[in-house]
C-alpha cells in the first residue's frame, strides 16, 4: 500500500464533489449529468468532458449499471486462493485469467502461517455444485495442483457499496460497541 | 420483461455519455425513455441494481486494502453491522474460513488508512489480516448474466 495523492485525477476543485456525487449513482432522471453537476458546481458539458476524461485516463474503469449479483441469483460467490511460488504468480494468473467464470484476479501479500495464500480469484455463480466444479477445472487446466489452495465461499453479504471518496478527519467518530 | 434484462445486461459498461443518456438507451431497445426510466427504477426497487456509476480500479482515489477477521460466532452479527457502519466500508461479507470477516476498507491517505484499521481493531478487540493488493491480473468487463429460470 503507497500514498496515492488525489491526482491525476482530480485536477479541479470540484472534482471530489463531482466523483462523489456520481458514487452515490446516476439520478434516474432525463438529465442525470446536470443533475449531478449542480451538487459539484459543473455544468451538464463540463460533467460529461470530466466524465470522458476519467474514463479515457483510467478513473473509471467502466461506467453503466451495476448489479446487485447476489439478488440477481448469483449466490455461490467464492474466493479462491493460492499459495503459488512467487516466480510462477504471473504466469499462473494469466492461466486464471482465461476462464471466463473467473470474475477478479489479485496478488496480495502473504500473512505467516495463520494466512500463506498470495494469488487470489473470485468466482461468482448460480449453484455452489457448478461452482466448486469449475474451481476442480481451474486447479487441473492451470495445472495448480501441487499448491496449498482454499476456497472461501461467501454466506452473508453485510454490505455491498461503491468506494467513495472519504476525507480523513471526522470520518472515525461513530458509535462504539462492546469490545469481544 | 425482455427490456429489463437487457438494461441488467447491455448496458454495464459504455453508459452513453450524452445530455440524454436514457433517451439513447430507449432509442437503442425501440422503447421510450419513460419506459427505460421507468423499468430502472423498478430494477433498483427490487434491489437487482446498486447504482449506475462507476467502478474505479483500486488505489486509484486513496487507498484501500482488502481485511479479514477471526470473529467469534457468537458476536459475528454484531460486529459485522458495526464495520458495515464505518463511512470507509464498502464491501462487508461473512465468509467460510477461520478468518469469517471480509471487508474493503477505503481511505483518503495511508495515516487515514492506518487510523481506521487501528480503530476497529480497538473496539473489537481482534487483530486484522491487512492484505492490500499487490498486482491485479483481471480487467473488471462487467458481470455477464446468465437469467437462469429467471421471469
Amino acid at each position: 500500500m503507497s500514498a496515492r495523492p488525489l491526482g491525476p485525477w482530480f485536477t479541479d476543485p470540484r472534482d471530489p464533489a463531482l466523483f462523489e456525487a456520481l458514487q452515490g449513482g446516476l439520478p434516474l432522471v432525463p438529465r442525470p449529468y446536470a443533475a449531478i453537476g449542480e451538487q459539484a458546481g459543473y455544468t451538464e458539458a463540463e460533467v460529461i468532458e470530466r466524465l470522458r476524461e476519467w474514463r479515457r485516463t483510467g478513473l473509471i474503469k467502466r461506467l453503466g449499471v451495476i448489479v446487485r449479483h447476489r439478488r440477481l441469483g448469483y449466490r455461490a460467490n467464492a474466493m479462491v486462493v493460492w499459495d503459488v511460488p512467487d516466480d510462477s504468480v504471473s504466469q499462473a494468473a494469466s492461466l486464471i485469467c482465461q476462464y471466463p467464470f473467473v470474475t477478479l484476479c489479485y496478488r496480495r501479500p502473504r500473512r505467516g502461517s495463520e494466512w500463506p495464500y498470495n494469488l487470489f480469484c473470485m468466482i461468482h455463480g448460480h449453484d455452489r455444485q457448478r461452482v466448486e466444479s469449475q474451481i476442480r477445472q481451474l486447479i487441473e487446466g492451470c495445472e495448480m495442483t501441487a499448491w496449498p489452495t482454499a476456497t472461501l465461499f461467501s454466506t452473508r453479504c453485510f454490505k455491498q457499496r461503491g468506494a467513495r471518496y472519504v476525507p480523513a478527519p471526522g470520518a472515525v467518530s461513530l458509535k462504539s460497541i462492546e469490545p469481544v | 420483461m425482455a427490456i429489463h434484462q437487457q438494461l441488467l445486461n447491455d448496458f454495464q459498461r459504455d453508459f452513453p455519455l450524452s445530455p440524454t443518456p436514457y433517451a439513447d438507451i430507449a432509442h437503442q431497445l425501440g422503447v421510450t425513455e419513460d419506459e427505460v426510466l421507468t423499468a430502472l427504477r423498478e430494477l433498483v426497487d427490487n434491489q437487482s441494481i446498486s447504482r449506475i456509476g462507476a467502478i474505479v480500479p483500486p488505489n486509484s482515489i486513496g487507498v484501500s486494502l482488502l481485511a479479514a477477521m477471526a470473529v467469534p460466532a457468537d458476536k459475528l452479527e454484531e460486529i459485522a453491522e458495526w464495520v458495515s457502519s464505518l463511512p470507509e466500508v464498502n464491501h462487508n461479507y461473512e465468509r467460510e474460513h477461520r478468518f469469517n470477516l471480509w471487508f474493503v476498507v477505503n481511505a483518503s491517505h495511508d495515516g487515514h488508512m492506518d487510523h481506521v484499521l487501528a480503530y476497529i481493531e480497538q473496539q473489537t478487540g481482534l487483530r486484522i489480516l491487512r492484505l492490500p493488493l499487490l498486482e491485479e491480473f483481471h480487467i473488471d468487463l462487467g458481470f455477464p448474466l446468465e437469467f437462469v429460470g429467471a421471469t
